[in-house]
């Protein structure tokens, strides 16, 4: 067991300096850090200005060889941007913003809270209106009701949901006038208000793919053995569908949920910046639209670091659940 | 530069024409064409009309058709030449078959001539929604040339190798799995630049992790079958069952992924154009460039209608057939097919 996590830690680990490296090349050495300090401090900007700006942002070293230093020493390979971008982002060091200075940690924290207010309560409902739609189209499965709410889904599924978001204000916000169209207050009392609209857009979009990949899950569970053995009992339809079916069909759907959890701290990019909710996504469409290279940086750090993360979590609880995973055997699911 | 795009289509077109007659020849394809096109008409007609369209956007050529000044020396595609976008148009909004303009109510040069009405700009809003058709097709199409051969390379690789390949394979799949989907997008296309190549590289990137998984996983199984253990104790070279034995059997999991691939790169050009990133002419941009003015009282409706239906429709119809041919191509499903 206790090998199965150190080797699970130690791969985590690589996947961090795999992604650290993936971000070096794009931000250091696809996008030339001088062009972005030229950029930042504007093109008539003494070179004194230039240099410090650059010193400060930490982009004043050479990406890969430091030829200041001598050939046999080491710091001739240390002291570079690719050690240097290492050191910062696994010691947590992001530093300040690329386009207005602000210290981008600081950032991050007052982003998490409206993030997570906005996320978990979407996708909480998603999933609970996902598990019971789907499950009550299992129930009647190979009906009427179920042929159209499968229509249903395949047209919910082709509309964008920038639309989703558009027709959702402009219906709910504009013409019902039942809810503010966008904004944000993290005062508990108001805060289900400005949250509405979103909330609702957000599990009417992804409603589609949630049922029909559900469906499926409770339709393979309800042609298992077990079930003819609860039927040939005398179990009625709603005692199999929820006391059989359900129970077992939610553990392959919670562990397919659970990889989702991390990504909730990121927040919704499209949403927060449409309903005008100040968390990270809307911090990260921010850096898009500002040529923020070091925010944006570090929002893909943070984002993968804790998808792994997540995912060792999920490994390791898998592992002490079934020992084939532990034996390297895997499962088949 | 007209002549690559001239060149594109008719590769294009000759290209499927010959894939056309290779499936024609083996049953398996035969029969599988034929129960798509039973089962899915009207899908396979809309999808059709929009490649038709697409294609008479591709096809250009200089001079000719009454255009004038510098419109006159740049190559004209076969939709330019019908709806003459230079002249055929007003100087602000205006509405569906409308007389006069939307604001002010000044008299149309063409009125009750735009089905569609007119944007901002005063262009023809028919004309730049068949414009977006292109775009469309080419972000699927081009992404998918990116992506497609990349995770055949790399799935096919390290399920028939396996060992040092597979170990590499494996980590460099879960580094690129690891960082979300849209941010990994969005920080390829800050980086790599804005741009119809920029934007499709950066979506085959991020979008190969997926078939390349499904293909490795095919691979490990096809590699243990009999066939290939004889061909293999027969002396046939690797890349020989490698090309005759393994990448056929992968063909019909590669156009099912591809179907699904396809609808969810249209979707998520819409995002990258709300976010700046997206391409010049899509649906995407139309959407964004029009969500403002459902602000305006009365609203400007036409702009957003037109762009979201096109893409609605060549949506659900690329799902339609994705899923009939899922059904139809993929024997784990036949199971469950009545």
């Amino acid at each position: 067991m206790l090998a199965f996590i150190a080797r699970r830690l130690v791969f985590g680990f690589a996947t961090v300096l795999g992604v650290l490296l993936v971000l070096f090349v794009l931000f250091f050495a696809v996008t030339d850090p001088d062009q972005v300090a030229r950029r930042a401090v504007g093109e008539r900007a003494s070179p004194e200005t230039y240099e410090a700006w650059k010193r400060n942002h930490g982009y004043d070293k050479p990406l890969l060889i430091n030829r200041t230093h001598g050939a046999a020493t080491l710091a001739r390979y240390t002291d570079t941007l690719l050690v240097e971008h290492y050191r910062r982002m696994l010691s947590f060091d992001f530093g300040r913003s690329d386009a207005d200075d602000a210290p981008i940690w600081q950032r991050i924290k007052e982003g998490i809270g409206p993030s997570l207010s906005l996320t978990v309560p979407l996708f909480l409902l998603g999933l609970v209106v996902g598990i019971a739609l789907s499950l009550f189209v299992a129930f009647f499965r190979e009906t009427y009701i179920d042929r159209s709410v499968l229509v249903l889904c395949m047209l919910g599924m082709s509309i964008a949901s920038l639309i989703y978001i558009i027709g959702g204000q402009y219906l709910i916000g504009k013409l019902l006038r039942w809810f503010p169209i966008s904004g944000f207050d993290p005062n508990p009392a108001v805060i289900l208000r400005f949250l509405a609209i979103p909330v609702l857009v957000g599990v009417l979009a992804e409603f589609g793919g949630t049922v029909r990949l559900y469906r499926t899950v409770f339709l393979e569970e309800a042609n298992r053995d077990y079930v003819r053995t609860a039927r040939a009992k005398g179990a009625g339809e709603v005692r199999v569908m929820v006391a059989h079916v359900l129970r077992n069909a939610l553990l392959p759907i919670l562990t397919n949920v659970v990889l989702a959890i991390p990504f909730l701290f990121i927040g919704s990019i499209l949403f927060e910046s449409f309903f005008g909710i100040p968390g990270l996504g809307a911090l990260t469409v921010e850096a898009i639209n500002g040529n923020d290279f070091s925010t944006l940086r570090t929002m893909v750090y943070i984002g993968a670091l804790l998808f792994i993360a997540g995912q060792i979590l999920t490994d390791i609880s898998y592992s002490m659940a079934d020992p084939r995973v532990r034996l390297g055997q895997g499962v088949q699911s | 530069m007209s002549w690559i795009g001239n060149l594109v289509a008719v590769a294009l077109v000759l290209g499927a024409l010959l894939l056309w007659r290779r499936a024609r020849r083996s049953r398996l394809w035969r029969e599988a064409l034929t129960a798509l096109r039973r089962r899915r008409p009207i899908a396979l007609t809309v999808v059709g009309v929009f490649v038709l369209i697409a294609l008479m956007d591709t096809v250009a050529w200089t001079g000719g058709g009454g255009a004038e000044g510098v419109a006159a020396s740049k190559p004209r595609s076969v939709l330019d030449r019908i709806f003459s976008p230079e002249t055929f148009r007003e100087k602000s909004y205006s509405a569906p078959f409308a007389r006069t303009e939307f604001i002010g109510g000044a008299a149309l040069t063409f009125p009750r001539r735009h089905p569609l009405g007119t944007d901002l700009l005063g262009d023809d809003v028919l004309y730049k929604t068949l414009k977006g058709v292109k775009v469309a097709l080419l972000i699927g199409g081009l992404t998918c040339l990116v992506l497609i051969p990349l995770a055949l390379l790399f799935g096919v690789s390290s399920g028939y190798f396996g060992g040092r390949i597979d170990d590499v394979v494996f980590f460099v799949m879960s580094t690129l799995a690891s960082i979300p989907n849209l941010l990994l997008l969005i920080a390829l296309i800050m980086a790599l630049g804005k741009g119809t190549l920029q934007v499709c590289f950066a979506l085959g990137i991020t979008g190969w992790v997926g078939l390349s998984r499904i293909t490795r996983a095919e691979t490990l199984k096809l590699r243990e079958l009999e066939y290939v253990q004889a061909a293999r104790a027969l002396g046939v070279s690797n890349l020989k069952i490698l090309s005759q034995h393994i990448l056929p059997n992968l063909a019909h999991l590669v156009i099912i992924t591809f179907a699904l691939l396809f609808t969810g790169l249209v979707l998520s050009e819409t995002i990258l154009s709300y976010l700046g990133i997206g391409l010049d002419g899509s649906w995407g941009r139309m959407i964004d460039q029009a969500r403002n003015e459902l602000s305006r009282d009365p609203i400007i409706w036409w702009n957003i209608a037109a762009a979201s239906t096109a893409l609605f429709v060549l949506v659900l119809c690329v799902n339609l057939i994705a899923d009939a041919l899922r059904d139809i191509l993929d024997p784990r499903t036949l199971n469950e097919r009545k």
